[in-house]
């Protein structure tokens, strides 16, 4: 596959999003709704359920799967209460010393004159400041499209897992091809610079598992991320939390650094 | 010699540099700001004689191997006589001890690349280590699109270093300047202890295009400029460049406390 080809994956119509991997490996999940400021923002849905009897803080990017389920969600572009929400639900994981697993799978943050009013970029920028220190386990699995700032705002983590045909850039192809060849149907070749498969995030250190998708059916794969994410808490339990921060910040602390 | 004249975006004025440069780039005629260098930034904010640059001579290289990329950072370092889109060090400001990073809108439109990232990440870490406030003035478009996912990551890598300053019980102050938008806006522009914001300066997250063209809405006079951000709560105050000095000096004393807490490290 075409680092494009993976892009049209990740966005495709029928690929299953984060709450579908939460029905299959989540335990009597639980919605919990709003930001207790503005609003709920359906474009992330967060909560709390069991993984194999344990309590974790689950929190998805949705983008829905009917037409009317995605006007509901506004195709998947949170608004900053959607941020609020997730870091309310993070900030009550840390108290409970939950795990934090999220589930990243979004085009990106929503742009619109609402979303700039209330602070997209304050509720990134929190996120992001938050969870650099959020005294708990953070696990992010990214399953689609990871969409920029929009999706770094769930993605600060202890451990990534990413499937092998998901993406994640700083800009989408289209937009790159718009601003430098002033063509956004040369997207193809722009998503061939960008860095943005499975492999290339592993090769430059940002996803620590891809997790292989071949043919496998989406239940099958939620069956190995269930594994997955199981065999990652039993080893971030092993670990003092300091111990866990001060790995996290090494974590972010040597990406691109190419002066030693 | 020859007289360099720039013209006021906004009323259209051409104004001589050297009158600029004695008028805070503030223009005569409407008192209009224009954008300086990260140079004239530093001349008119850190005391004389006070200002060490740190890692002058860190220089990035095109890591994804991005097609013209190399060819566009040649022409912007000769443009700018910069290395790339940062300037960082420590000095004073009105007598007071402060570490500093001054963004620079000339070199490829302030973008943050891994140069940025990591510069900007060293001067939050050398702040930590010596029990200094930070000062940053941001201006840029946001992540470095040649740079693809590393420019992205390093918002996080940013807001990693400042939570550690932070949590080290350290002051850190950002003053917004035009333009703050993008990932800046989504990081390190918004975790201050205090924010600041240039009167009229454009600060936002998603470009003015780009929400016009998505949502087909006619934006309202005003949008995202430093007053609009003032007025929904994402600034605390306007600042502008001839109180600069003085209120930065003030807030800074204002954030020191008595005794400082000797848990000043960073993770090995």
């Amino acid at each position: 596959m075409s680092a494009y080809d993976k892009v049209l994956s990740a966005r495709a119509a029928d690929r299953k999003q984060g709450t579908f991997y939460i029905e299959q490996i989540i335990d009597e999940f639980t919605e919990l709704h709003g930001d207790r400021n503005f609003g709920d923002d359906g474009a992330i849905v967060g909560g709390v359920g069991f993984l194999d009897r344990r309590p974790v803080t689950v929190i998805a990017m949705n983008r829905g799967d009917t037409l009317e389920e995605r006007m509901k969600r506004n195709f998947g572009c949170p608004s900053p209460e959607g941020y609020r929400k997730a870091l309310r639900l993070m900030k009550q994981a840390e108290k409970f010393r939950r795990p934090v697993i999220c589930f990243v799978g979004s085009p990106g943050a929503y742009c619109g004159i609402t979303a700039e009013e209330r602070g997209q970029g304050q509720a990134i920028a929190q996120n992001l400041w938050e969870m650099a220190a959020l005294e708990t386990p953070i696990l992010t699995v990214v399953t689609g499209e990871g969409g920029s700032g929009g999706a770094l705002a769930l993605s600060v983590c202890d451990r990534m897992i990413m499937f092998e045909n998901a993406v994640y850039s700083v800009v989408s192809p289209e937009g790159c091809a718009t601003i430098l060849w002033k063509d956004a149907s040369k997207a193809r070749d722009a998503a061939e610079l960008l860095g943005l498969t499975s492999a290339d995030l592993q090769r430059l250190g940002i996803a620590d598992v891809v997790l292989e998708e071949g043919n496998k059916s989406p239940e099958q794969i939620a069956k190995e991320l269930k594994k997955l994410l199981a065999a990652t808490l039993k080893e971030t339990d092993r670990i003092r939390i300091s111990t866990l921060l001060a790995a996290r910040y090494q974590r972010y602390r040597k990406i691109g650094d190419l002066w030693g | 010699m020859e007289r360099v004249m720039q013209k006021c975006r906004k009323c259209g004025r051409e104004t001589p540099e050297e009158v600029l440069k004695s008028n805070w780039w503030i223009c005569p005629g409407c008192g209009g700001y224009f954008r300086m260098s990260a140079r004239e930034r530093i001349r008119l904010t850190i005391d004389e004689g006070s200002f060490r640059e740190l890692d002058p001579a860190m220089i990035g290289g095109n890591p994804l191997d991005f097609p013209e990329y190399d060819a566009k950072l040649d022409g912007a370092r000769e443009k700018s006589g910069e290395r790339d889109a940062v300037v960082t060090g420590y000095g004073r400001i009105n007598k007071r001890k402060c570490a500093f990073f001054v963004m620079d809108s000339g070199f490829m439109m302030g973008s943050m690349g891994t140069v940025v990232g990591e510069k900007i990440t060293r001067v939050f870490e050398y702040a930590t280590e010596n029990g200094l406030p930070v000062v940053g003035f941001t201006c840029s478009g946001g992540a470095r699109m040649q740079e693809g996912v590393l420019s992205l990551m390093q918002m996080a890598k940013i807001s990693v270093a400042c939570r550690w300053h932070s949590n080290a019980g350290l002051f850190y102050m950002v003053v917004l300047t035009d333009p703050t938008t993008g990932g800046v806006t989504a990081s390190f522009a918004m975790e201050g202890d205090v924010i600041a914001a240039e009167p009229g300066a454009l600060i936002g997250f998603a470009g003015q295009r780009v929400i016009e063209q998505t949502t087909g809405q006619t934006l309202p006079e005003g949008f995202q400029r430093a007053e609009f951000q003032l007025e929904h709560g994402f600034a605390d105050l306007i600042l502008g460049r001839k109180k600069m000095k003085e209120t930065v000096a003030r807030l800074i004393d204002l954030h020191t406390p008595r005794e400082r807490e000797a848990d000043r490290k960073l993770p090995k």
